[in-house]
């Protein structure tokens, strides 16, 4: 039968978030050959940076050898280090919470009225642009050096950025599926839960993971412009005391968290929304 | 045919569907649009109707009202004693190109209008009807890995599966290429026969339109109104091979002069006030 061979075809062309941005095309489609050689080229990179910082006898306070930022993991002050990335978790988590939640209602709701989307989008664009970084110094002004600055700081950064691609989600409306599911008698709260949240699925998982790395570069830097405490301050102090294994410790571990993140919404992608290919 | 998806199908009904001086007047930017002009037909229950046209005649705005979607200006359409306004139960609709929703496996599209309705679908019919037209074992498929023409497969059966008196068919295979689009004529018929809906279909093949029907309706372009409506004569079951006979070809040509001496679709606005 034709049409089977056709379906096969079809079904080759791939799953993925791929398409809606950039960022969510880069993992995933690797075949075996394409894994070893990413494997082989971390391989050379720390090896041959292990042989050529030791063949130049760089000093330890200009670029530490792999061996040494590894080293760190097993020492004693990885305790410490530790407990100060707990606190950057507790940031990020509670400002992505609240700001994300924000950025998905806001979404869906201007979303169904376009006058009030013309009028919020751009203020909602000015805060996507603005470096939220630079009203840091500001929120410790007013609310100390605790918790409560950064927390604002994650919500201000991830936010807009889960509203802005969420809402572009909710923006595709197909006419067709919304009269299929009309033509069957359904209410506006089941054309929203049937036709659009499914719709705009792939946008909303996207706009998380941007939102959700944002998040975590202003928690880190927010932790530099002061307070004493989480992986950033570690980061300041580190590099001022020139401890540099420790401080490409908390680069490493930083970079763990990132790729954690993009993974997780990857996987999240495939599980409800792997139909947009 | 086997004798499960027989029983599947079975059910009659025997209320005819009925639009009587049907308007519908749109308000667009550049003025008003007549799109449907007094049209009144009458499909008794059971009957196969086409309706062609020049593209822009109104025949969709037609469809689209008789399964509650669009609202008449004035004018009635009544199934039975029940008059229709909004989407019944009673009327299922097949759309352009399967809309399948690429998100739910085929058999979550198949029970979609179970659900929104709140009703409990029935799985061993849905399986006699995938079987049926030949999809059996696809139901946990997504769209996206089916053909274009299972796609539309598996949107008769999603018609289909709540049983509806009356079948909508809306250019429902407009974007398949020929032989499949053969395929799907033949299959809709043999469904026909077995099920003997009242079906109303609109498309733009003249052939589909008199292969598949009892009666054909000619619509002219704007405002829209019923012109002429063609009996064909031919005996059912019919096989593809009666594309090729002289009868079948006479009757689509004259049917295509019909609609070539209509007014083109091109819009004739009546200036706003």
């Amino acid at each position: 039968m034709t049409e089977l061979s056709k379906a096969k075809s079809d079904q080759a062309a791939g799953v993925g978030l791929s398409g809606a941005t950039g960022i969510a095309s880069g993992l995933g489609g690797q075949s075996t050959r394409e894994i070893v050689a990413i494997i082989a080229v971390a391989v050379l990179i720390i090896g041959g940076g292990e042989f050529l910082l030791g063949f130049f006898e760089v000093p330890q306070y200009i670029l530490p050898k792999p061996s040494q930022i590894g080293a760190v993991f097993g020492s004693a002050e990885i305790g410490t280090i530790a407990q100060h990335y707990g606190y950057t978790l507790v940031e990020l988590f509670s400002g992505y919470a609240i700001g994300a939640s924000i950025g998905l209602i806001l979404a869906a709701v201007i979303t169904q009225f376009p006058f009030v989307e013309k009028v919020i989008t751009p203020y909602i664009l000015l805060l996507v642009t603005t470096p939220m970084l630079a009203l840091v110094p500001l929120l410790i002004l007013n609310f100390g050096f605790g918790f409560t600055p950064r927390i604002i700081a994650v919500a201000l950064a991830s936010g807009p950025m889960v509203m802005i691609n969420a809402a572009t989600g909710f923006r595709r409306v197909d006419a067709m599926k919304i009269a299929l599911a009309k033509s069957y008698g359904a209410t506006t709260l089941q054309i929203f839960t049937k036709i659009r949240v499914p719709m705009a699925m792939p946008m909303v998982i996207v706009g998380l993971m941007i939102g959700a790395i944002f998040g975590m570069i202003t928690a880190v830097g927010a932790e530099m412009s002061g307070g004493g405490f989480g992986l950033g301050s570690r980061l300041t102090t580190y590099s001022s005391t020139l401890r540099m294994p420790e401080f490409f410790a908390c680069i490493v571990i930083l970079a763990v968290t990132g790729i954690a993140i993009y993974a997780f919404f990857f996987w999240l992608g495939k599980k409800l929304a792997s139909w947009e290919s | 045919m086997t004798g499960e998806a027989k029983t599947a199908m079975a059910k009659h009904d025997d209320r005819p569907l009925v639009v009587t001086g049907a308007n519908k007047v749109f308000d667009t930017r550049s003025g008003v649009v007549h799109a449907l002009q007094d049209v009144s037909l009458g499909v008794e229950p059971g009957e196969f109707i086409s309706i062609v046209g020049p593209s822009g005649c109104g025949k969709t705005t037609l469809l689209w009202s008789i399964a509650g979607l669009h609202k008449l200006s004035s004018g009635k359409i009544s199934l039975g004693s029940e008059v229709i306004s909004k989407p019944n139960p009673s009327i299922g609709m097949m759309f352009q190109e399967a809309n399948l929703l690429p998100w739910r496996t085929i058999r979550k599209n198949i029970e979609f209008p179970f659900e929104i309705r709140g009703e409990r679908p029935d799985p061993a019919r849905i399986e006699d009807l995938l079987n049926r037209v030949g999809l059996g074992g696809f139901g946990d498929k997504m769209p996206r890995e089916l053909s274009g023409g299972m796609q539309q497969r598996a949107s008769i059966v999603r018609a289909l599966a709540s049983d509806p008196d009356v079948l909508l068919m809306d250019e429902p295979f407009g974007a398949l290429d020929a032989f499949t689009r053969d395929e799907m004529n033949k299959l809709v018929e043999e469904i026909w026969i077995e099920a003997r809906k009242t079906v109303v279909l609109i498309t733009h093949s003249i052939v589909e339109a008199v292969f598949l029907a009892d009666k054909v309706y000619i619509m002219s372009a704007r405002p829209g109104r019923i012109a002429r409506i063609v009996d064909v004569p031919f005996p059912r079951p019919r096989s593809l091979d009666l594309m090729e006979t002289r009868e079948f070809f006479e009757l689509v040509n004259d049917i295509k002069r019909d609609i070539q001496h209509q007014p083109t679709g091109r819009v004739h606005v009546a200036a706003a006030e």
